[in-house]
């Protein structure tokens, strides 16, 4: 048996001589019109996408942006659709829509495998993963999500307002996923700080933005090499063994699909649980429903996925070509807001209400076609057991100050602040 | 009645054997596959068409028996 030297030299050096991508104009500041100048970093669309995108759809409805060096951004389910099925034309080599784009000889791997691979490379990456993801390997995580969404709620004893974002939700994700990868579950205020550096830190200047995927980089090769002195039964030992090809992975890939478990899984899914809380304080009717009937709980949740889905995926175009009536050019963003697609009136019957008994709800928060997000089984159950212990344990509360309300700017969105008052509640708000 | 999946479009979402478990079981992989020979009881009719209506990939056909 050889010794497993994968690691014992930066795998970064060895490919300092990769070829380098390309950087386009930093452009902030308000949007004159969001059909040719969008921008999904600004205040206004982080207060409300919803009123953007819905007149998008009516006058436009693929967008365009000069920022970004050069983007699109299909409004109609019909259009997203199209692009998440085309792999042909649409290249997931990049997927976070920033200033800088990878070099094309980093696809089909891409730098966080298989979220950012193409066929057929992306088909046997995501093929190591999906068994460690299926609903019921995610259901042995329940019960300490179980009791740790339990723990939240007992450390609000005494409070009458709480932060729903900061002191429940973001903690949630945090927990299964650190539990998952075998990380010291004390080192969740470090991954917020890699999840804000990597997904909304999009605007800052480049070598900012090096400095600090390279401080998330040190991070997990430092939790790689502590699983190589300790084996354990967990998803980083079982990334380490994988083998692909006959062979074992290439640690840029071990570490690429390390960022992305440790990434993915974290704010999306602190935005759908806060966005389900956000709703139900402002609307008492569907909260007092759900605690009178919690088995309505499951469908209920589907909705609220499809109303405040969290996830924006990007991709570049391959090619220049005319698509569906716009000149698209090679190397294009695509912002493929599934967000704008679940609120498509073609696509759903009054796409615009949250109705917590829909029956047909074919809503494309985990995406559509090969990237179906991986984690959505365990997404599923982090949702509704927060759900399940919140409304339980706190089955009356409302917002504090709506005004208070902060949302994430960026791809992935979701209440960053929210404020509820849980205790001493007006009569009229149980 | 009788349940089809297209394992060609399916891609694991899994809303076939969250919503109907009687009809629908995962594989390995969390890809979904019909139970046993996919003819749907009368009184499991509801959970198949909620099934079918629910699958975001719209890999799921019910077919008439003749």
């Amino acid at each position: 048996m050889t010794v497993d030297d994968r690691f014992s030299t930066d795998y970064r050096q060895a490919r300092a001589d990769q070829p380098l991508g390309t950087r386009s104009e930093i452009v902030t500041g308000p949007v004159t019109d969001w059909a040719t100048d969008f921008s999904h970093l600004e205040p206004e669309w982080a207060a409300d996408p919803y009123l953007i995108q819905d007149d998008l759809r009516q006058r436009c409805p693929i967008a365009h942006t000069d920022r970004f060096g050069g983007g699109w951004l299909p409004t109609r389910y019909e259009d997203v659709a199209a692009i998440a099925y085309d792999t042909e034309r649409f290249s997931s080599r990049a997927i976070v829509m920033s200033n800088f784009r990878p070099p094309p000889e980093l696809a089909p791997i891409g730098g966080s495998p298989p979220i950012s691979s193409d066929p057929p490379f992306h088909h046997d990456a995501r093929k190591l993963l999906l068994p460690a993801f299926t609903k019921s390997a995610v259901s042995k995580h329940e019960p300490a999500t179980r009791a740790f969404c339990h723990s939240l709620v007992d450390s609000f004893a005494g409070r009458d307002v709480v932060d729903a974002a900061h002191d429940y939700a973001q903690h949630i994700p945090m927990r299964v996923i650190a539990n998952m990868l075998g990380f010291p579950a004390e080192d969740g205020p470090q991954f917020r700080e890699f999840v804000e550096n990597t997904l909304e830190g999009i605007n800052l200047p480049p070598e900012e933005r090096i400095a600090r995927m390279s401080k998330l980089i040190d991070y997990l090769l430092a939790q790689v090499h502590d699983h190589l002195d300790r084996p354990r039964e967990d998803l980083t030992t079982y990334l380490i063994n994988a083998e692909l090809y006959g062979r074992k992975l290439e640690p840029f890939h071990v570490v690429g699909s390390l960022v992305l478990l440790l990434i993915a899984g974290i704010d999306t899914t602190w935005s759908a649980i806060g966005a389900s809380l956000w709703h139900l304080a402002r609307t008492p009717e569907d909260r007092r429903r759900l605690v009178a009937d919690p088995a309505l709980l499951p469908t209920a949740m589907e909705e609220f996925l499809r109303a405040f889905a969290p996830v924006t995926m990007a991709r570049l175009v391959k090619n220049d070509m005319h698509w569906r009536g716009v000149d698209m050019k090679a190397d294009d963003w695509i912002l493929l807001s599934f967000p704008a697609a679940n609120r498509d009136g073609a696509q759903f019957e009054q796409a615009a209400q949250v109705i917590i008994d829909r029956e047909i709800n074919r809503h494309a928060a985990f995406g559509l076609g090969i990237h179906r997000c991986l984690g959505s089984h365990l997404a599923r159950m982090e949702l509704r057991v927060a759900l399940e212990v919140w409304l339980e344990r706190i089955p009356a509360f409302r917002l504090d100050d709506p005004a208070a309300v902060t949302w994430s700017t960026g791809q992935i969105r979701g209440p960053r602040t929210l404020p509820l008052r849980i205790n001493r509640l007006p009569a009229e708000a149980a | 009645m009788r349940l089809r999946i297209n394992s060609d479009i399916c891609q694991g979402h899994g809303r076939c054997y969250d919503l109907a478990p009687d009809l629908f079981g995962d594989d390995d992989e969390g890809y979904g596959q019909v139970l046993g020979d996919g003819v749907v009881p009368p009184d499991r009719e509801h959970e198949a068409r909620l099934a079918v209506s629910n699958c975001p990939e719209r890999a799921i056909a019910l077919v008439e028996e003749s």
